[in-house]
């Protein structure tokens, strides 16, 4: 039996390889369902054309991260998939039918007309807001810990509700729509980018505001988290990631203000990476917080080295197709893209 | 009100109903994607415009139903953890490598390709395009070979053994992936696939050349649906019959379902009908063909078949779902048989083309390789009970912690949203159908006349950057 443990720390590894993939789903899907959130603000019908056809190319293969991360951890970490999934069974649901009804919109959209277009459009919207609050609301209360008892759930059906989890649903879906809305200035032209940069603008302060509340509530909440930022020597090395904060802010406002083009959306990439490294080192080396860490949680180590040898060549070799895709759809989108 | 129901039933219900509308899906795109594969190829070959205008026509088709079919699969992949953790949790070890593998070698390269050969009619050459195609058709099967054989393993399960706490670690990948029902199981999975697509095609184009519309393209769709129900029915038959063996020698009590049969008995009749009583364990009014069922299954007229009594009740599968399940799938397999037998006929009398009552009978089965795979998938699963792991873990002890309010409220939210969706995805098919190929087309192809983006699209430019 293959097993490389003696050689590398096969946990830790994949540890870091889901937590990549998940933060590749938010980044890549996180755009797409942020055009879905802001399509109802659009101004006119063309500019939604213009919108659907940027992303038409992409949602599939984006989706596809959160297959990932979810089949991933169930490969690799099993006791936490096991854990994790049933205590957050309705968000998940919700999420699961949400993205169902934007997903099949894509295809029935471009094939309707007249007022069942107008069903898919607010379908389309509708189940890319409640599968971006889902996500958010299950963020919040993973953040909050979780009920075990042995090798499982052991909560309440409403234990993922809390004002808490809530608000940061309500945060993922300002967040998503900014990338959302960077992403149609980088993709379109004319009235749909002027409308989209003037949306990224009013969604910036919306983004800083939930970003603080977030950085403020989960120090408060928990005293680990506490501990572990604002202790010496810590909370010197850890104050870069608040810095560089402020930095891509500053020069994203900027970039709007001026009307750069490309720029914006990878700064607001830069900024759900700050997020995510700050979360990732609160949470740290915990799977289902504050019960289960990254190591009780492994697979065994022939499962996880079987499917490391496949990864190491086959996750460069997706990277560099799915980067071939955005290659072949590069420039801006027209309103006429169909097939 | 729902905590009155049962949490595990309600759980498997949600199972059955989420999993038995999302196969309809790969049933489908599987053969689409090769046959549309087939269909560029000859396009690009021939230069015959008409395969290029079944080509951009089916591939609508393909996309409506591919887009059902992921937005359905993302579903399952966390239901394994949101219904079934206990299972997620004892045998994550050994499944959960071959999902993974099924997400990073099929997936992606599905779902990225899947882009290319939408939109990429006018951004990439024929030759890139024409490879897109493949590569998707190529995706569909290697999913297939992932998924089919975890199936295959919770029915026929070896390489592993079984550690602290019930937790299954694996011992052997090779015979964990490689288990003995997959190969059969594989194979019979994708001729049936291609056999519903072959069907589906043919069941339009008979529709078109009934209707005297499209003919010219109709005559490809029908011929080649033909081409399929006259080689590859039959051979469904022998790779089902030779899949039943494998059953029969793994599975013993699924093949006692099948048959309706409860003493075990030497030279075994086939019952072609009857009524399965699992209470007075027997089947009533049996309509039997002496020493067929032996002949069948050992291929000796006095061969010895088990009965369902050779196991305790609490042993056996659900008898009634899996008798009529089996007999609905080889009764459509037979149809199929038959139409490629008169195919045959009618293509001699030189008649294939234009004999009304062919095509009407062709349009009747347009949906038939459907309801044969739900049911055989019927049979092979309920066949499996009650175990989910056969003979290893019992489905009742793979269950989530989660509340029969929670699931019944799930599986309604499910059912609501996926009659809608499969409502509609239904209607739009059905359209396109109905305008038939687009003859007019005047899309170029690849380079040809189309203005290649610029890497970096210059500001406010109107024109600059198109998706043909």
């Amino acid at each position: 039996m293959l097993d490389l443990s003696p050689h590398i720390d096969l946990a830790l590894i994949w540890y870091a390889l889901i937590g990549t993939a998940i933060f590749l789903y938010v980044l890549l899907d996180g755009f797409d369902l942020g055009v879905g959130i802001l399509f109802p603000f659009a101004p006119s019908d063309q500019c939604r054309d213009r919108m659907m056809g940027s992303i038409a190319p992409f949602w599939d293969g984006n989706e596809t991260w959160l297959v990932l991360g979810g089949g991933g951890l169930f490969a690799a970490f099993p006791l936490a998939y096991a854990i994790l999934m049933p205590a957050f069974y309705a968000p998940l649901i919700v999420m699961l039918l949400g993205l169902i009804l934007r997903g099949v919109s894509f295809e029935f959209r471009f094939k309707a007309a007249g007022s069942s277009r107008r069903l898919w459009d607010h379908l389309f919207h509708f189940g890319s807001l409640i599968a971006t609050f889902a996500q958010g609301t299950v963020l919040g209360a993973f953040v909050q810990g979780i009920e075990v008892t042995g090798r499982s759930f052991s909560g309440g059906p409403l234990d993922w509700l809390s004002a808490f989890s809530l608000m940061t649903g309500l945060a993922l879906v300002f967040g998503y729509a900014l990338l959302g809305a960077t992403w149609l200035i980088m993709k379109t032209d004319g009235v749909t980018q002027s409308w989209a940069r003037k949306s990224a603008g009013y969604l910036f302060g919306y983004v800083a505001f939930f970003m603080g509340m977030v950085s403020l509530i989960m120090p408060l909440m928990n005293a680990d988290i506490r501990q572990l930022w604002f202790s010496l020597p810590n909370f010197l090395f850890l104050q870069i990631l608040p810095l560089l904060s402020i930095i891509l802010f500053a020069v994203l406002w900027r970039d709007l203000r001026r009307g750069r083009e490309y720029r914006p959306f990878f700064l607001s990439q830069g900024i759900f990476l700050m997020n995510y490294i700050g979360l990732g080192i609160s949470l740290w080396p915990w799977l289902v917080p504050f019960e289960v860490s990254f190591r009780k949680a492994a697979a065994a180590p022939e499962s996880q080295s079987l499917l490391l040898v496949g990864t190491v060549f086959l996750l460069p070799l997706v990277l560099a197709y799915t980067a071939y895709c955005y290659y072949v759809f590069r420039g801006k989108s027209s309103h006429e893209t169909t097939y | 009100m729902l905590e009155t129901l049962d949490p595990i039933l309600l759980a498997r219900v949600q199972f059955a109903f989420t999993v038995s509308f999302h196969i309809l899906f790969p049933a489908f795109t599987i053969g689409l994607a090769s046959w549309l594969a087939v269909v560029e190829w000859r396009w690009l070959k021939t230069g015959n415009t008409y395969y290029r205008d079944v080509y951009r026509m089916w591939v609508k088709i393909f996309a409506v139903t591919f887009g059902m079919g992921v937005v359905s699969g993302v579903v399952l992949s966390y239901q394994f953890g949101t219904n079934w953790s206990q299972f997620s949790d004892k045998v994550g070890n050994v499944l959960g490598p071959l999902l993974g593998y099924e997400v990073l070698t099929a997936f992606f390269l599905e779902a990225s390709f899947l882009g290319v050969m939408l939109f990429g009619w006018g951004r990439v050459s024929p030759k890139m395009h024409f490879a897109s195609t493949l590569i998707v058709a190529i995706g569909t099967l290697i999913s297939a070979f992932w998924i089919l054989s975890a199936n295959s393993w919770m029915q026929t399960p070896q390489g592993f053994r079984i550690g602290e706490g019930g937790i299954l670690y694996p011992t052997d990948w090779i015979a964990v992936i490689f288990n003995p029902s997959f190969p059969f199981r594989l194979t019979h999975m994708i001729i049936a696939a291609y056999l519903t697509t072959a069907f589906a095609v043919g069941g339009v184009g008979a529709f078109y050349l009934f209707k005297k519309r499209h003919v010219r393209h109709a005559r490809i769709m029908f011929g080649m649906a033909m081409l399929m129900a006259v080689f590859v029915a039959p051979l469904q038959l022998v790779v089902g019959d030779l899949h039943g063996l494998n059953t029969l020698k793994h599975q013993p009590a699924k093949v006692a379902a099948m048959e309706g049969l409860w003493e075990t008995q030497r030279g075994a009749p086939l019952k072609l009908f009857g009524l399965p009583d699992a209470e007075a364990e027997e089947t009533r009014y049996a309509i039997e063909i002496p020493k067929l069922s032996s002949l069948i299954l050992t291929h000796t007229l006095d061969g010895e078949v088990l009965g369902l009594k050779a196991w305790p009740k609490e042993e056996r599968p659900p008898v009634a779902v899996v008798f009529w399940s089996f007999r609905v799938m080889v009764g459509i397999g037979v149809l199929m048989i038959l139409t490629g037998v008169m195919a045959v006929v009618l293509f001699w009398r030189k008649r294939l083309f234009d004999t009304r009552w062919f095509q009407l009978w062709c349009m009747a089965l347009t949906p038939a390789g459907f309801v044969a795979v739900l049911a055989g998938w019927f049979v092979t699963e309920v066949g499996r009970q009650p175990y989910i792991v056969y003979g290893v873990m019992r489905t009742i002890e793979a269950a989530s912690p989660v509340s029969a309010t929670q699931v019944g409220l799930s599986l309604t939210a499910f059912v609501v949203t996926y009659l809608l969706v499969f409502g509609a995805g239904v209607y739009y098919i059905a359209r396109l159908v109905a305008k038939g190929p687009d003859e007019q087309s005047d899309d170029t192809y690849g380079g040809h006349g189309v203005q290649k983006p610029p890497l970096f699209a210059s500001l406010g430019d109107e024109t600059g950057g198109r998706h043909a």
